[in-house]
């Protein structure tokens, strides 16, 4: 997708100048958005507009420039980037831009730079040698850094339509307890199958992210989620340490949060379990060796080490322990999370506020997200925080899981 | 009283081709040329009461005797012409040296857009069409606009035989309008329906299109065009105004007829 931006100029509401302009630019295949369209007060006032133009092709947005021209559209000049040096570490320059997670270039040397994996709230930094342009967290910037800064030399592409005819071509977050689920959950397991296929056939490095919370454990999705693990559906594990020490729980004691996952009551002293397994696997020294060694024997940890696949543990304010290899340090997890991101093509966020929103927000709006949450609220926030390619899927997740997993195969 | 500014045709003739209707093979005959623009100028002088002015006709510039592009004049304020084609780009000289010694503030456009005069910009006092893609450059008008204080509604020309506004479109002195729509694109054929009540519209036929009809000088209620139009003629009759068809075929050879042949000078 290239892009470049014009501007009209006159009495070119009344005349359907505009209006044919814009047509133009539909009818040869490109798209607009409208931006700064000043209109004349007094009937003699001529009108101003700028027009952004977005066409698949460098071939076609000419074609599209040289058929507006006539009209009076002008390409508008373009100019680089403006960049400033940090100030000291951790420290942004004054006007830094601040970024979306939209795709983004700059324009350094008279060249349109991509930005590499769009962020939302974060600055670009630039690197002269070599050339290269990245989105860097306000904390990690250092001293002398590069920033670009103001609004010049940058732009960004709204969010491609997949090509794919699937729930996610939407890409938007409508959030609705009211609407089938069975479409969605079919489209969200062909990507899986498609991902797994890639992975398999032709050693892509596309994965599947899942972020989830305990719910999925004490409301009975455990199985169905180990078995989606186990079958190489899923690369990358988000979850804090909740997740991980119920899902051994019910490994070791049969319950989850002291409830007996089978007969579905509290049991004696079920509100133990949890701590003396976060103690269990805290003295054996991590997750991968209380499941090497034989002590977690089943369920979602274990099938994650089995598969050998990426887990951020991410905790927060009141975790019990931890359990080993959760990381206590915020902006440590968040570099841990992002550092695992390249390659998502397909985000599920099930039953976690926190680290849905956080996910969400890590993610570019390129990659086809699904927010699954009973409570509509999640979702919700989700879309009003940014991530406005979220698809919401307001549903019990233990329900989510199992079903997705009957689509992927799963015969329980 | 109206005054007009035009041309005697002593150097008019066919000496290039730079619209279709031109010919140099399809030679204009002198004689008949003035005749016929003499009895322009007795139509205009004796029977509409106009008061004429006239520029020096130049030897090398058979174009001069076309005065409506000239430039455009309001105000005080005279705009002239910066022609598309090389052949006429040679008169601008001496009408600025005209306006200039009129005492017209003579005011140039900025940039390198084409505009070629009254040709392509007339109207109503509330409004103007400035007409644009086969002479003029649309981004003159934003420019033309502010210096006369007027709005300007640019309107696309799409046929090569109409190349100035005023061959297919001409606004009469109580707002009714003649105008050959198939000269325009149709995004200009909606607006000017929309800017004119359609009971003062007239829609010229293509025979009398072909003719010039639309190439009339409009004075109060009096309507000097050329022969050959008798349909406009009898619309023009029925919206209270007095046709005065003059026969200006030698003209036609060139692409113009009356209106193409005058400058309104107020």
């Amino acid at each position: 997708m290239t892009s470049q931006t014009v501007t009209l100029q006159g009495h070119i509401i009344d005349s359907l100048i505009l209006a044919k302009v814009l047509d133009t630019i539909v009818m040869l295949g490109g798209t607009f958005s409208l931006s700064d369209v000043v209109i004349g007060t007094k009937r003699e006032d001529s009108s101003h507009a700028t027009i952004r133009i977005e066409a698949p092709s460098t071939d076609l947005l000419q074609d599209i420039l040289t058929a507006i021209q006539p009209h009076g559209a002008v390409a508008e000049a373009e100019q680089d980037c403006t960049v400033v040096s940090a100030p000291a570490d951790g420290i942004l320059p004054e006007d830094f831009y601040a970024s979306s997670h939209l795709a983004t270039q700059i324009r350094w040397e008279g060249k349109w730079l991509d930005v590499l994996q769009p962020e939302m709230d974060l600055a670009i930094l630039l690197k002269t040698s070599p050339l290269s342009a990245t989105m860097v967290p306000m904390g990690a910037v250092k001293k002398g850094e590069l920033i670009v800064t103001g609004r010049k030399g940058i732009r960004v592409f709204p969010l491609e339509r997949p090509k794919e005819r699937d729930v996610f071509g939407f890409m938007e977050a409508q959030v609705s307890s009211e609407r089938p689920h069975r479409h969605i959950l079919a489209d969200i397991a062909k990507r899986m199958k498609a991902i797994h296929q890639n992975r398999t056939g032709s050693n892509s490095p596309e994965k599947v992210l899942f972020a989830g919370g305990p719910a999925i454990v004490h409301a009975g999705g455990r199985e169905a989620l180990a078995w989606i693990i186990d079958q190489g559906y899923i690369h990358v594990l988000f979850c804090g340490n909740a997740l991980a020490a119920h899902d051994m729980e019910a490994s070791l004691y049969g319950t989850s949060l002291g409830y007996n996952l089978g007969i579905g009551r509290s049991v004696p002293h079920g509100h133990e379990h949890h701590l003396r397994t976060i103690n269990r696997i805290r003295a054996i020294g991590s997750i991968q060796k209380a499941v090497d060694s034989g002590t977690i024997k089943d369920g979602i940890m274990a099938a994650c080490v089995r598969q050998r696949i990426s887990m951020v543990l991410a905790g927060t304010i009141r975790d019990d322990g931890p359990l080993p290899g959760v990381i206590t340090d915020a902006i440590e997890a968040q570099q841990a999370m992002r550092a695992a991101l390249p390659g998502v093509e397909l985000a599920l966020l099930v039953a976690s506020t926190l680290h849905a929103v956080a996910t969400g927000n890590l993610l570019p709006a390129s990659t086809p997200t699904v927010c699954v949450d009973i409570n509509p609220a999640v979702p919700t926030k989700l879309s009003d925080r940014g991530s406005f390619q979220a698809v919401g899927l307001v549903m019990d997740s233990s329900s989510f899981l199992r079903e997705l997993a009957r689509e992927l195969g799963w015969k329980g | 009283m109206s005054r007009l500014l035009m041309c005697p045709p002593d150097y008019y003739g066919i000496e290039y081709e730079i619209n279709p209707w031109m010919r140099v093979s399809n030679q204009s005959d002198g004689d008949r040329a003035r005749t016929q623009w003499q009895a322009l100028t007795q139509v205009l002088e004796k029977e509409i009461g106009v008061k004429l002015e006239f520029i020096e006709p130049m030897p090398g510039l058979p174009d001069l005797v076309f005065t409506a592009n000239a430039g455009v004049l309001h105000d005080g304020k005279a705009v002239p012409s910066r022609f598309r084609h090389p052949e006429r780009q040679r008169e601008e000289s001496h009408f600025i040296d005209w306006f200039t010694k009129k005492g017209y503030e003579v005011i140039s456009l900025d940039g390198e857009w084409n505009f070629e005069g009254a040709g392509d910009l007339l109207g109503f006092p509330e409004f103007w069409f400035g007409g644009y893609r086969q002479r003029s450059d649309i981004r003159a008008y934003d420019q033309l606009s502010t210096i006369f204080s007027t709005r300007i509604l640019p309107v696309e020309l799409v046929d090569q035989r109409f190349y100035h506004l005023d061959t297919c479109l001409c606004p009469l002195s109580g707002g009714e309008l003649l105008y050959f729509p198939h000269a325009f694109d149709a995004y200009a054929q909606t607006v000017i329906a929309s800017h004119v009540e359609q009971n003062k519209l007239f829609a010229v036929p293509s025979s009398e299109a072909e003719r010039f009809a639309c190439n009339a000088v409009c004075v109060d209620k009096q309507v000097v065009l050329p022969t050959g139009c008798p349909e406009t003629m009898e619309w023009l009759a029925q919206h209270g105004y007095t046709p005065h068809p003059v026969e200006l075929d030698e003209f036609l050879k060139a692409g113009g007829s009356a209106k193409c042949l005058t400058l309104a000078l107020d």
